[in-house]
């Protein structure tokens, strides 16, 4: 097969294309780039959807089944756009045995959704992670990127009515 | 290359040192049950059917993806690897709604061979009861994900042999299911070129033929070993 | 993210060496402590085949979890035919309750790469990638700092230090599949792929990234490279057992007074790391086990809290060293329950290619949440214990084949647990939802 010459013509004129680009030409559109691809997609959108599929699928030149079976095969790639805030609770052995599960139920009352999914009003997603790696501060959450350790359903509870509350 | 010489199931013989168990015990008439492989397909080594013992190995090894070597001394059947195979096939019952009696390939499926083969006269684990989709947008085809055991027979035929790479395996674990495109609906896809191989080395009524009723689909996979040997000899 | 201080480093530390006594960004920090020394040595004075000779001698062995010789699969790769070749360095920490491979790519990336780099020289490499969680943040920013600063330098990148030899490093990030740690998947998954095992033979070493010949070791077995090259392999043979050398770091947490990251030598007995460094159990309660080697590891009861650590010992009493996670339980969490989250990990993370390991694991799985619900029978209990043996048997990879680890080692030493669930309705721990089954059974 040719490799590819041209650059792949983005969907939009949104100039975060430019960036997935950037990433699918540093490795020569070869087909082994497409995680690193999918990564530079999530990173610049917050999610891959079907049309950035499209588009990566084209650029490295892959069949589309591929591209949607590697996407939906990692966790950490989002199909869909995800709330204004999000809060990953921590499910990895030591979270879990210091209470974690009660955490992420305490949550899930509070939001009244699932880990995965976004409340109706987009305000916040509700997501649990394996293992953060910070184990010794069981258990974790990590609220906007920012993590909370030995944390309690209090405290958390707190954050994260100031979230829904406020508009 | 060389040739050597093993014994499978107390028998003497021989095959090329690039050559598979597998292959070795079908030359000779030796029967191991497979589902995920087909000849002319690239190994998959997922459906753990073709497991044997090999004397010197703690392990069960698969037959469809072992080399030969020269002195293996190999069992196809025992007691441990009939039971071990029989859990293998209740689990993929068990796994999917698998109902032979209104099946298109009642009375063709290699699901249901290899069940009647192994003696397994019930499922001895629950029942999942997954809720599976039926796509039959395709005008020629169709797929009912029901009976669908995940051999991923259809996503290496797409690829390896008609090179249209249509079908691949989205999500994972036990959401697992074949998708077409971007788990585009089958007849929408751009890729298809609806040759109908997906449907022929489909070893269950999973991919079916539009229009056949209860037991009417009868498929022919040889094909494939012959596509895979012509296109050898032309290059 | 957060930096943490080691808990603990014996006299004797190899890997956790100069902790936080040097700044992890900067390639100048890193000559103090001996950096690129090795290297330097390993190039200019040591053909490859005396490198994996030194190797072989210090008896290391991977610290990913089996324990594979070090120096028989560097030989191994450096004999394969086909080029080119690479190394690869699994960062891929999965276990939950694992930090060790994070603090060290954190703390020590130059060593790391340093390690990686002499692998390249033994078995004849040009390319190597490093394979980093993207949970990981930044882990992969002081990663990618230092490979540029190795560049600049010429410790990367075409004739290193003046010499003929050229070699170059590549971050990728995983993306959320633990899966990805088993070597196969890992290579699928820098190659772009769905991260699916294939069965083994060929081995990675004669088959691997790109169908080339590639070694492949995890961080701490890299970070270990470095300074048995600097001291010499009876140095390191010096430490440890008899078939364990060298140390081990374990990261410790859980019901413990105090978590933390430790470096010890092999051989280091449970009770020593759980009651010494670790300070015993908080508020008073009481020790039951210490899980090790995460999804395909075990449960470790008192009795055996005198076992000195090693690969072997460990594996004896149905666990696995794993990567050195160590998560402390006290009498406050219920073994089935801990079986069963085991359980739904293994289920969730299965890439669903081989049937045992994607239905098997589901069906375990239902049958641990009867039991912690109270609905199971006898009956179900001997249908969980044939069903470990067929996924522990059947399956393609290490997922699925250790997947059932956890239900058989608590099972060993706890199955009265199990029976008062399924028996008595009673969850000693009070952690279980059995309570609720009880009426409806007194109504059936």
């Amino acid at each position: 097969m040719q490799p590819i010459s041209t650059k792949p013509t983005p969907p939009s004129d949104d100039k975060r294309w430019r960036i997935v680009t950037a990433t699918m030409r540093r490795h020569g559109f070869r087909p082994d780039a497409l995680i690193e691809t999918l990564h530079s997609v999530q990173e610049a959108f917050g999610y891959v959807d079907d049309e950035a599929m499209r588009f990566v699928a084209r650029g490295l030149q892959l069949p589309p089944s591929r591209v949607y079976g590697a996407a939906t095969f990692y966790n950490y790639f989002m199909l869909k756009p995800q709330g204004e805030h999000t809060c990953v609770v921590c499910l990895g052995t030591a979270c879990y045995i210091k209470g974690a599960a009660e955490v992420l139920e305490q949550l899930q009352l509070l939001t009244g959704v699932k880990p995965g999914e976004t409340t109706p009003d987009k305000k916040v997603s509700l997501l649990s992670a394996r293992c953060m790696g910070a184990c010794g501060l069981a258990p974790v959450v990590v609220l906007d990127g920012e993590v909370n350790g030995m944390a309690s359903p209090e405290a958390l509870t707190a954050k994260v009515e100031e979230w829904t509350h406020h508009d | 290359m060389s040739v050597v010489t093993l014994k499978i199931d107390d028998r003497d013989v021989s095959g090329r040192d690039d050559e598979t168990i597998l292959e070795i015990a079908r030359e000779n008439g030796i029967v191991i049950p497979t589902l995920c492989y087909l000849e002319g397909l690239s190994i998959a080594g997922a459906c753990r059917l073709c497991l044997v013992e090999v004397k010197g190995s703690s392990k069960l090894l698969p037959a469809c993806a072992t080399r030969v070597s020269e002195g293996m001394e190999v069992s196809t059947q025992s007691e441990r690897l009939t039971h071990y195979r029989r859990m293998i096939i209740e689990m993929l019952f068990a796994e999917g709604n698998h109902i032979c009696s209104v099946c298109v390939s009642n009375g063709h499926c290699q699901l249901q061979d290899a069940a009647v083969a192994l003696g397994v006269d019930h499922i001895g684990v629950p029942y999942l009861y997954p809720n599976r989709t039926v796509d039959a947008s395709h005008e020629l085809f169709g797929i009912d994900h029901n009976r669908c055991i995940l051999c991923a027979r259809c996503v290496r035929v797409c690829d390896e042999v008609e090179g249209a790479h249509t079908w691949d395996v989205g999500a994972r674990g036990i959401e697992a299911r074949v998708i077409t495109d971007f788990r585009t609906p089958w007849g929408d896809s751009d890729t298809c070129t609806s040759c109908g191989k997906c449907v022929q080395v489909c070893p269950t009524g999973a991919l079916f033929a539009k229009g056949k009723s209860a037991g009417e689909m009868m498929k022919q996979s040889e094909f494939v070993q012959y596509l895979v040997a012509m296109r050898g000899r032309q290059s | 993210m957060i930096e943490e201080r080691p808990l603990y480093i014996p006299e004797q530390n190899i890997v956790l060496e100069h902790n936080h006594e040097i700044d992890p960004e900067q390639l100048d920090d890193y000559f103090k402590i001996d950096g690129f020394a090795a290297l330097n040595h390993v190039l200019t004075e040591m053909t490859p085949p005396e490198v994996i000779d030194q190797l072989s001698r210090s008896g290391l062995r991977g610290r990913g979890g089996a324990g594979y010789p070090t120096g028989l699969k560097w030989q191994t790769v450096a004999k394969a035919q086909g080029s080119p070749k690479y190394v690869i360095c699994n960062g891929d920490e999965g276990d939950p309750g694992a930090f060790m491979d994070r603090n060290v790519m954190e703390a020590y990336p130059f060593k790391v790469l340093e390690g990686m780099t002499i692998a390249a020289y033994a078995i004849g490499a040009s390319q190597g990638f490093i394979y980093v969680r993207a949970e990981y943040p930044l882990a992969v920013q002081r990663l990618k700092n230092a490979i540029r600063q190795m560049e600049k330098h010429n410790y990367l990148g075409k004739n290193i230090a003046g010499t003929p030899f050229s070699f170059d490093i590549d971050v990728r990030l995983g993306a959320g599949a633990f899966v990805c740690g088993e070597e196969t998947a890992l290579i699928a998954s820098i190659e772009g792929r769905r991260g699916n095992p294939r069965p083994r033979p060929p081995y990675p070493a004669e088959h691997g990234l790109f169908g080339c010949p590639t070694l492949i070791n995890n961080v701490e077995t890299f970070a270990n490279v470095a300074p048995i090259l600097r001291n010499g392999a009876e140095w390191f043979a010096s430490i440890g057992t008899e078939k364990s050398k060298g140390t081990k770091v374990f990261a410790l947490s859980g019901r413990i007074a105090r978590a933390g990251l430790i470096e010890v030598p092999m051989g280091t007995t449970l009770r020593e790391i759980v009651f010494e460094i670790g300070g015993g159990i908080p508020d008073g309660k009481a020790y039951k086990a210490v899980q090790t080697g995460g999804p395909s590891g075990g449960c470790i009861p008192s009795d055996y809290l005198d076992v000195p650590v090693d690969y072997e010992s460990l594996l004896n009493l149905g666990s696995f060293m794993g990567s050195g996670g160590m998560i402390v339980m006290d009498e406050t969490s219920c073994m089935v329950d801990v079986a069963r989250y085991f359980m739904e990990f293994c289920m969730s993370e299965s890439c669903g290619k081989c049937v045992p390991c994607r239905v098997g694991t589901a069906q375990m799985y239902q049958l641990l949440t009867k039991i912690v619900h109270g609905d199971a029978t006898l009956n179900d209990l001997a249908l969980l214990e044939t069903l470990c043996d067929m996924v522990r048997t059947t399956s393609l990879c290490g997922l699925g084949q250790g997947a059932p680890n956890p239900v058989m080692s608590t099972l060993r030493y706890f199955r009265d647990e199990y029976i008062a669930h399924i028996v008595e309705k009673r969850c000693p721990a009070g952690v279980c939802p059995v309570h609720k089954h009880v009426q409806q059974e007194v109504s059936a």
